[in-house]
């Protein structure tokens, strides 16, 4: 199986190789891509490695709780990740769509929530910005999302 | 005493400068709450941390009156980002 944390770009039809089969008809891909805003070239993420692992892997427990029949699959990529690749992908391939759109919502939904990554904008003009998703004022040159 | 180490990581590990610490609290009744205390007042510039930063506990998410013993790794977290 694939690991859930890479420096390299992502492989969509690696996750979708690793969810297929026959059984499931429903197949459901969630990527997100690295955004052009305000001069943005590209984000630095870095992350908390041993609690991110243990997180997705609790996280995806809970959703194959949820949604037995479903299988599923996650890698987010950290490092510096340029302007339109992807950050993160997950796959989730169940017999009929509900449960798959619905697995893949989850875990998306938790990865926001749970996951200690963090982000630095990077700008053309040399300048970085630590990315606060919160949206609460702090301190220190960060941005309000 | 218990020692616990305590992690930093992007904008707080900016703002004190290193990636760890270890520090030692009282090894009855302590707390998140006590470690992070003793970080401000052992690391440089973690006075500038938020009042009640987001915390982990031997990597769950923990509120800040979490028991800590001998040997846990605490981490501060800033806003999460992740996705």
């Amino acid at each position: 199986m694939m690991t859930h944390l890479t420096r390299d770009p992502i492989s969509v039809d690696s996750l979708l190789a690793e969810v297929h089969s026959v059984e499931r008809g429903g197949t459901c891909v969630f990527l997100g891509t690295v955004r052009d805003d305000d001069d943005v070239t590209g984000i630095e993420y870095s992350v908390y490695d041993d609690m991110a692992l243990a997180e997705i892997a609790r996280m995806l427990d809970e959703a194959r709780g949820r949604w037995p029949e479903t299988r599923l699959a996650l890698q987010h990529r950290v490092g510096f990740i340029p302007v339109g690749e992807a950050s993160i992908v997950i796959a989730a391939a169940a017999p009929h769509r509900d449960a798959a759109f619905a697995a893949c919502r989850y875990v998306i939904e938790e990865v926001k929530k749970r996951l200690p990554i963090w982000k630095k904008e990077l700008h053309a003009d040399g300048s970085a910005t630590w990315v606060d998703p919160s949206g609460k004022p702090v301190a220190g040159g960060l941005r309000d999302r | 005493m218990a020692q616990v180490t305590v992690r930093f990581f992007a904008r707080y590990a900016e703002l004190t400068g290193c990636e760890s610490a270890a520090v030692r609290v009282s090894d009855n009744s302590a707390t998140v709450r006590d470690v992070l205390d003793r970080v401000r007042e052992t690391v440089p510039g973690a006075r500038s941390l938020p009042a009640r930063p987001l915390a982990a506990l031997n990597l769950r998410q923990v509120k800040l009156d979490a028991r800590v013993s001998d040997g846990d790794e605490v981490a501060l977290l800033p806003p999460l980002a992740g996705g």
